[in-house]
């Protein structure tokens, strides 16, 4: 498996409308910080040594928190460089529900997993797949449809994505 | 469509004012993003895709049963449950089980054609139930209770204003919801509830993985992610030919299903569950507790697998392959027809486009699928769209063969039995019959010519044809040449002394008998670059009787053909055609028709005449015998079954080649079609369908000349367009200087 490299990744971003910020490890939270419009949700990270909990989200939210936050705060282990996507994982901190129901969701994946394409995406997938982690949502930008007469984006998911990119290994 | 809605003249016109806009705007846009995909991604990427994704669904409904039992294992492992229901009431009584094994109240669905098949939501409200579909095409169409006139986008019919309207009658909103914007925002907002109230979420699956028992759903709107995640129970409905071995196999449909749909690389979500999932149950009772309501739930995760005529269908020679079907729409979004009419003319109970005979046949059975059959031409531009290469026309001319000999023979029977020379069972409709047999019309109207001619043209002639033939008396009938090009060919003597190549210039029956001087002109073309041509007696190739699903007859003509062609062929002579939808049952249908060794010989050895002219002037031709093009304009329409077979561009190079400037169409067909266009019901489909590429040469049909590789082609220009069309090969013509 080889890396994506991050302006690639970047590019991709720019294509689907999605904003992107890399930063360095220890810019996480201050970052997360500038980009959650409040109220915010979010679930840990699940990365070792990163963490959002001293940024202002709510982790664990309740039902109704999560209703009326704007902004949700999760990681993915894998992004996709020539297309700008990520993996939100069904994981038992609830990503996949902050990944939907905020108008806003802030993505954080580190440099380090990012695949150059899809083929290479499915080369981590069906080692994922080996390891027993099999239920992720391959996200491609925002949610969108065209059912009601024109292109709208913010369906049933978010409809503003912004990506940070953790470089973790400059 | 219910019976009262029988396809004929007024209701095709009736869905061509109402609907015809909003599907040709939507199925264009489809279509052209789809072609854009492809190159973007590469022909030879997308090439490669096709040729796996196709080994991977014939490998897998091979070994269906044994999938089914691996998917049944992994899913019961992980905690689920897996249920095969033989039919769609199998299947709704399983869900309604479900359902009221937890009380439900209310279920969410996202989109699934699947269970549209079932009828799904009519049997679960029967039961009590209220039933959300969460898609917003799906809602749109719920609200209208109307069916889908699309297999992807199942409202794409509505314009934003219908919707408007539509939905302010129904919901009475404060605000007025006269944008797309404000239209999205309302039905998130309604079914966003509707989400979080329902206890059951129903989902479609696109692909099942057997090995670890995942589903894989393609969505854009996150509607599917919700139904899948948020209420307790999931359950995900699937026919049994939706299992694929393992994640492994899944590369190449995730990289073909978005792009041969809307012309994305990807969907915006695809979702790959392997339920149940560790996503936390949620509680909305417990609303301001954390860690989502602390809810003590199990996830409980159903898969229905559904037979419902699949398991026949996959014992069944030619209706097999419409078991690769991936639901993408590109064989609707390709089809010229489809592009004006859409799925409530094309399609049946469920399923619309190409694709839909072979599932309506396999699942409601043929009297379905012979409501909307007629309406596929057989002009292949689906062919090349399919993401699994499924022969589409071949399963639509089958099951119209079927159709045809399903009906009850009759008087018309007794009337042409022995007048005609072909194979079929009696019950094949006359009007059929007699399209199929144009070849002995054409001998005989040619023999007798021009008093056939004179015959024919009269009002009582014309009004006899469309009372008895269905022949509409607003098109012209091609008029009969007394000198066949055989026989003019027979009395020439050779010109060429030292020939370059050998060529035996098939005579179809049109340009034998009608448009003679198109074989004219390319018999002195090729001479003129040093071939040695012979015409020689051969009858037609079988495409007029294929096309009325005479099988049978057809069989028997490209047998004749090829027992014809192949001496030739052996001698070291080249099969060269002017008709491009002949050329095509030789390079495509008569793959079906004929021993295996001949067909490759045929297909090996046939070329269409310009690709022919092409091929000789790269190899040292000397253009110069030919007339110069000197910057004159020409206005190209190739053929819709030439394009399938990757044959277009050859016309345009040898025409730019000598000089010509050159502009060519690029609709997906003229709406002729052979005998499509002629028949009453169809006309103004036909030139609906017309219109279109009469509107890409209309400004420039007064300083261009009008040229097209096929007969019916030619017919249609003709009648849309005032000047004379030509065959490209006639502005070749030495004669022409």
């Amino acid at each position: 498996m080889s890396t994506g490299s991050v302006e690639q990744f970047q590019q991709s971003l720019s294509r689907l409308n999605t904003a992107s910020t890399a930063v360095a490890p220890d810019e996480l939270v201050s970052t997360v910080a500038d980009l959650v419009e409040p109220p915010a949700v979010g679930a840990e990270l699940p990365f070792d040594g990163l963490s959002i909990a001293d940024a202002p989200v709510t982790l664990d939210p309740s039902p109704s928190r999560l209703r009326e936050a704007v902004t949700g705060v999760s990681g993915s282990r894998m992004g996709i460089a020539s297309l700008g996507t990520v993996a939100v994982e069904s994981r038992a901190e609830g990503d996949e529900f902050i990944a939907l129901y905020p108008e806003r969701h802030v993505v954080v994946v580190r440099a380090s997993d990012l695949r150059t394409d899809l083929s290479d995406a499915f080369g981590w997938l069906r080692a994922e797949f080996e390891e027993d982690c099999q239920s992720f949502i391959l996200a491609t930008g925002p949610s969108s449809t065209g059912d009601m007469g024109a292109l709208v984006q913010g369906v049933h998911g978010p409809k503003e994505v912004h990506v940070i990119i953790v470089r973790d290994n400059e | 469509m219910s019976e009262s809605q029988q396809l004929d003249a007024d209701r095709i016109r009736t869905l061509l004012e109402s609907e015809g806009d909003e599907i040709k705007e939507n199925t264009r846009l489809f279509n052209t993003e789809r072609y854009d995909a492809v190159k973007a991604v590469g022909e030879g990427a997308h090439e490669d895709n096709r040729t796996q994704a196709r080994e991977i669904k014939a490998d897998a409904i091979e070994r269906l049963p044994e999938l089914i039992d691996r998917t049944r294992k992994a899913v019961e492992a992980n905690g689920g449950t897996v249920y095969v229901a033989d039919d769609a009431e199998d299947a709704n009584q399983y869900l309604a089980e479900v359902a009221d094994n937890v009380d439900a109240d209310s279920v969410v669905k996202s989109k699934s054609m699947t269970t549209e098949e079932m009828d799904l939501n009519e049997a679960l409200e029967a039961d009590g139930l209220d039933v959300w579909e969460t898609d917003l095409g799906e809602f749109v169409i719920q609200v209208a209770e109307e069916a889908p006139s699309h297999i992807v986008g199942p409202s794409l019919h509505k314009s934003r204003e219908e919707i408007t309207k539509l939905f302010e009658e129904e919901f009475d909103p404060d605000e007025s919801l006269d944008s797309a914007e404000k239209l999205t925002a309302f039905a998130r907002e309604y079914l966003g509830e509707c989400i979080d109230d329902a206890e059951v979420g129903v989902t479609g699956a696109n692909f099942v993985l057997a090995e670890s028992g995942s589903i894989a759903l393609v969505t854009n709107e996150g509607n599917a992610r919700k139904c899948a995640s948020i209420p307790d129970t999931h359950v995900a409905v699937a026919g049994i030919e939706k299992i694929i071995p393992s994640i492994a196999e899944l590369e190449p449909f995730a990289e073909l299903i978005s792009r041969s749909a809307t012309g994305q690389d990807i969907p915006q979500y695809l979702s790959l569950l392997t339920p149940p999932v560790d996503t936390p149950a949620i509680d909305f009772d417990s609303r301001d507790e954390s860690y989502f309501g602390n809810s003590d739930a199990d996830r409980d995760f159903h898969l229905v697998l559904l037979d419902n005529g699949r398991r026949e269908m996959r014992e069944d020679d030619d209706l097999r392959e419409t078991l690769y079907c991936i639901r993408c729409g590109a064989c609707a979004n390709s089809c010229a027809n489809f592009q004006s009419v859409g799925g409530h003319a094309f399609g049946g109970e469920t399923y619309t486009g190409g694709i839909a005979t072979g599932w309506e046949a396999g699942i409601e059975g043929n009297d379905v699928a012979a409501e909307f059959n007629d309406l596929c031409t057989g002009c292949s531009r689906c062919v090349n769209a399919c993401p699994v290469k499924i022969d589409i026309p071949w399963i639509n001319t089958v099951v119209r063969d079927r159709i045809n000999r399903g009906k009850d023979p009759g008087f018309d029977d007794m009337l042409v039995d022995g007048l005609v020379p072909d194979k079929e069972e009696p019950g094949t409709p006359l009007r059929k019959r007699f399209f199929g047999n144009f070849e002995t019309v054409a001998r005989i109207g040619s023999a007798t010519a021009p008093l056939s001619n004179a015959v024919a043209s009269t009002g009582l002639a014309r009004k006899a044809m469309e009372s008895v033939l269905g022949i509409d008396a607003r098109r012209d009938l091609p008029e009969f040449r007394r000198t066949t090009l055989r026989e003019w060919a027979a009395s020439r003597e050779p010109r060429v002394a030292d020939p370059e190549r050998r060529v035996a210039l098939y005579p179809d029956v049109y340009t034998n008998y009608v448009r003679a001087e198109r074989g004219k002109a390319a018999v002195r073309v090729l001479e003129a670059l040093d071939c040695e041509v012979v015409v020689p007696d051969v009858g037609g190739s079988g495409r007029a009787p294929l096309s009325q699903g005479m099988i049978a007859t057809a069989e028997k003509k490209a047998k004749t053909v090829a027992e014809s062609l192949l001496p030739y062929v052996e001698d070291g002579y080249d099969v060269v055609a002017v008709e491009p939808s002949d050329l095509a049952m030789f390079r495509r249908e008569y793959e079906k028709l004929l021993p295996e060794a001949a067909y490759e010989r045929l297909d090996g050895n046939s070329y269409e005449v310009l690709e022919y002219a092409y091929g000789l002037l790269e190899n040292g031709a000397d253009p110069d015998v030919l007339p110069a093009g000197d910057g004159d304009g020409i206005a190209y329409h190739s053929h819709c079954q030439q394009r399938t077979l990757g044959l277009e561009g050859y016309t345009a190079a040898v025409l730019e080649r000598l000089g010509y400037d050159v502009l060519t169409s690029n609709v997906e067909c003229c709406g002729m079609a052979g005998s499509f266009g002629y028949k009453s019901e169809y006309y103004d489909l036909s030139i609906d369908v017309g219109e279109t590429l009469a509107d890409q040469f209309e400004g420039a049909a007064d300083e261009r000349t009008v040229v097209a590789s096929g007969t019916s082609c030619m017919e249609q220009l003709d009648s849309l367009l005032s000047p004379e069309t030509h065959h490209p090969v006639e502005l070749l013509d030495p004669e022409r200087r």
